[in-house]
């Protein structure tokens, strides 16, 4: 058998920066993070199927379930309420927008509590907006718990072993995550020509018109001469081997199965307590 | 070819002999071949210097070897090119090419990843790819963990590992397009301790001759369209040919390139300030790599900043030149540098204001293009400063720098050392007052390097400044009047060097 580090694409602290890379700073390891143990294509399954059922309601009681249930269990495993934060606040900042927008412009239905102009805050609108702003946590919270820095290379090595998607797809996705980190500095120092070369002042038109295409110039360059590295270690002759083995386990069937059942329970509990609500049925 | 074949191929790490008969490519964009008529044999285990001027074919040559060059829609073949009597492109794995610029040799995030990359191209079964992975990164003298982030080396460490990633393929042929062109010296020694502990027939092409005379048996000289004009023995070549080399703009080791520096006094140092560095400190993004510099940049002075790779040399000049503020400290303009402004910060100034005093000139000349013709290029600074005499100067600085002919060719289509002519060109279009360098001679032939060199020369002689970041002996000789040394611990040392005069 192999000794290849599988799983274990421990990143230390991003010190030296020469060139950082996106995928060096996000990366998790299992020590830290128990779903690093899972294969990543199973995190994708089990975080798409989590939110299917999910999909079908918009009512309070099965999204409140779905987040508790799923909070409590990463938890549980050991994930730190930091780690978890430090992955979904963006979304923590959308999810009342989205249910701001409906509070203040869902149907009216119910007591109506302030009326102005387009803005009508009603029963029906206060509780339209809980459930939505619960609703996206409840799907996104545990997506992105579960799937924000995922290790590019073992999401590549299952998406071409288990999933058998091409290798030339797969391997070429994966070579271009390594690229973005060297077009980000490519464009760091494309704006700074175009200040040195006195376009960098914010109405010169110029400057503005001649930055975006340079950066596709920069990066079809680099993508050309990334083709030929790769093709210099023929890569896209034929037949590969994986160095890395990307397997589905019992345990990634356990996950799959847990975020199914626990969507399912949860859509469950709102059909059996009358508070299921089905998308797109007026409301 | 089948898997099995490819993995027996991938096995024979015997050297490889390699035969061109009338050897040529024409690619498929362009109207004359890039390489014709090249008639060679390589013994195996042969190394080999392959030297030439610009755009004689070199890197089109390794195309060929390393099998890479495509198929007829890429372009058009002539006579053949063999490894052990079977044509290169039919055996990829057997030639390994390394390319100059690390960012375009490194392939994935983690060290063992990228080494092992070619080993899974080649089909070798997974128990035998790690032992190969862990020989090729001995082989090279890299010691970390597999899974160090490719991110986080050096540039001559990347190196290193793009070599080990094709040694692990087990190559008959090893090939190096100046794979130690964008490298300080530490990198570079690394590099070719590296190649020469290889048994691969091997073929490097490489302007620093001075570097690879020790490590390779036999040196090859090809001319543009003329197939191999010089062949032997570095010492028989270098005798015979070295001035004809030398004119057609080839480092031969030995002759110093001499640039003339006018008006130059014994007294140099006392130029009216131009810009003060005080307690500046510089980084990658917002973590300082270096702290605590004092510089001060004075009227006909060219100051040099030397350094290891990720000492902040070039976060340094980015800093001098006003396109970014200092992490810490200032940095002031004074004098006639600051005439005309009201803010005594660069970095501070409208863009504009760059123009007519601190010009700069990039590492990647391709960076700082923004025009469609090298004639506009030329016109967008004068433009901008409205300067009355704009077309007079354009037309003199095309006739300057030898690029009256290319007039009308876009920027991009230009050859590297055409490239490099051309921005240092678009800085002296507005004539700045202090001339900011990265990195100007990197990768250049001795013709380009002697311009270079000649035009900064030429603006320190007329009072103006220059600051340039190099590797380069050559130039830190020539135009070293003052230079400040960054290093990786410890404070900045700054060292007059008044024997330069």
């Amino acid at each position: 058998m192999s000794t290849a580090p599988t799983a274990d694409h421990s990143m230390g602290d991003d010190t030296a920066g020469l060139a950082p890379s996106p995928t060096a700073q996000h990366t998790r390891t299992p020590a830290r993070d128990p779903l690093a143990s899972l294969n990543p294509l199973a995190l994708w399954i089990a975080a798409a199927l989590a939110s299917l059922p999910l999909l079908t309601s918009i009512d309070l009681v099965s999204g409140a379930t779905a987040l508790g249930v799923w909070l409590v269990v990463f938890l549980a495993l050991g994930i730190r309420p930091r780690t978890m934060l430090a992955r979904t606040w963006p979304l923590l900042l959308a999810a009342p927008l989205s249910g701001l927008s409906m509070l203040l412009y869902a149907q009216p239905g119910g007591r109506i509590h302030l009326s102005w102009w387009l803005v009508t805050i009603s029963d029906n609108s206060i509780e339209l907006a809980a459930a939505i702003t619960v609703r996206v946590l409840a799907i996104g919270v545990p997506a992105l718990v579960a799937l924000v820095g995922i290790d590019p290379t073992r999401l590549a090595d299952a998406l071409g072993q288990i999933a058998r998607l091409p290798a030339r797809f797969v391997v070429g996705a994966l070579a271009a995550v390594r690229l973005a980190g060297v077009l980000a500095a490519d464009h760091r120092s494309l704006a700074r020509a175009r200040r040195a070369r006195g376009l960098g002042d914010s109405r010169s038109l110029r400057g503005a018109l001649s930055l975006p295409f340079a950066l596709v110039v920069a990066a079809v360059r680099r993508g050309t001469m990334l083709a030929t590295a790769m093709e210099a270690r023929a890569f896209g002759t034929g037949e590969r081997t994986w160095a890395r083995p990307s397997r589905l386990r019992r345990r990634d069937a356990v996950a799959i199965a847990c975020a199914l059942g626990v969507s399912l329970a949860a859509v469950g509990l709102a059909v059996a307590t009358g508070a299921f609500r089905l998308v797109g049925a007026g409301g | 070819m089948s898997a099995a074949a490819r993995v027996r191929s991938a096995h024979g790490s015997a050297p490889a002999r390699v035969v061109a008969t009338g050897w040529g490519w024409r690619h498929a964009s362009r109207r004359r071949a890039a390489v014709a008529g090249v008639d060679l044999v390589l013994e195996p285990g042969e190394r080999v210097l392959l030297l030439g001027p610009s755009g004689a074919g070199k890197s089109t040559l390794l195309g060929g070897l390393a099998g890479i060059l495509g198929d007829e829609e890429d372009g058009e073949e002539t006579g053949t090119l063999t490894l052990d009597g079977r044509p290169s492109a039919s055996q990829r794995g057997r030639a390994g090419l390394v390319l100059q610029d690390p960012d375009a040799n490194t392939i994935l995030p983690a060290l063992g990843d990228d080494v092992a990359f070619g080993l899974e191209n080649l089909a070798v079964p997974r128990d035998e790819i790690w032992p190969r992975v862990r020989a090729a990164l001995d082989a090279v003298g890299l010691t970390y963990p597999l899974d160090r982030p490719t991110a986080h080396l050096s540039g001559g460490e990347r190196q290193r590992l793009a070599i080990a990633g094709v040694l692990a393929m087990g190559p008959g042929l090893l090939l190096l397009d100046e794979p130690t062109a964008n490298l300080d010296h530490a990198g570079a020694d690394e590099v070719r301790r590296a190649v020469a502990a290889t048994s691969t027939t091997l073929v490097v092409v490489d302007h620093r001759v001075d570097q690879w005379i020790d490590l390779v048996d036999r040196v090859l000289v090809l001319e543009p369209g003329g197939g191999i004009t010089a062949d032997g023995s570095p010492a028989d070549v270098f005798d015979s040919r070295g001035a004809a080399l030398a004119a057609a703009g080839v480092w031969v080791p030995g002759a110093r390139p001499q640039v003339e520096r006018a008006g130059r006094t014994a007294d140099h140092g006392l130029g009216g300030v131009l810009l003060e560095a005080d307690g500046v400190a510089v980084g990658h993004g917002p973590v300082p790599v270096q702290r605590g510099i004092d510089l001060t940049i004075r009227a006909g002075v060219s100051t040099i900043i030397t350094g290891l790779n990720g000492t902040g040399k070039s976060a340094l000049a980015v800093a001098l030149a006003g396109l970014a503020a200092p992490l810490a400290g200032t940095l002031t303009a004074r004098g006639v540098l600051a005439h005309g402004t009201a803010q005594s910060q660069p970095h501070r100034w409208r863009s504009r204001d760059l123009l007519t005093r601190i010009g700069t000139v990039f590492q990647r000349p391709e960076h700082q293009f923004v025009a469609r013709s090298v004639r506009d290029e030329l016109a967008v600074g004068p433009r901008l400063t409205r300067a009355a005499d704009a077309d007079a100067r354009v037309d003199g600085l095309l006739e300057r720098l030898r690029l009256s002919h290319l007039a009308d060719a876009h920027p991009y289509t230009l050859s590297g050392g055409e490239q490099r002519r051309l921005s240092v060109a678009t800085a002296l279009a507005t004539a700045p007052t202090v001339l900011v360098l990265d990195e100007p001679t990197f990768g250049q032939d001795r013709t380009t390097w002697t311009e270079l060199a000649a035009l900064v020369a030429a603006h320190v002689g007329d009072g103006g400044a220059a600051v340039s970041v190099t590797h380069d002996d050559d130039y830190v000789r020539v135009l070293g009047d003052e230079r400040l040394h960054l290093s990786r611990d410890g404070a900045p040392v700054i060292d007059r060097a008044e024997a330069c005069a």
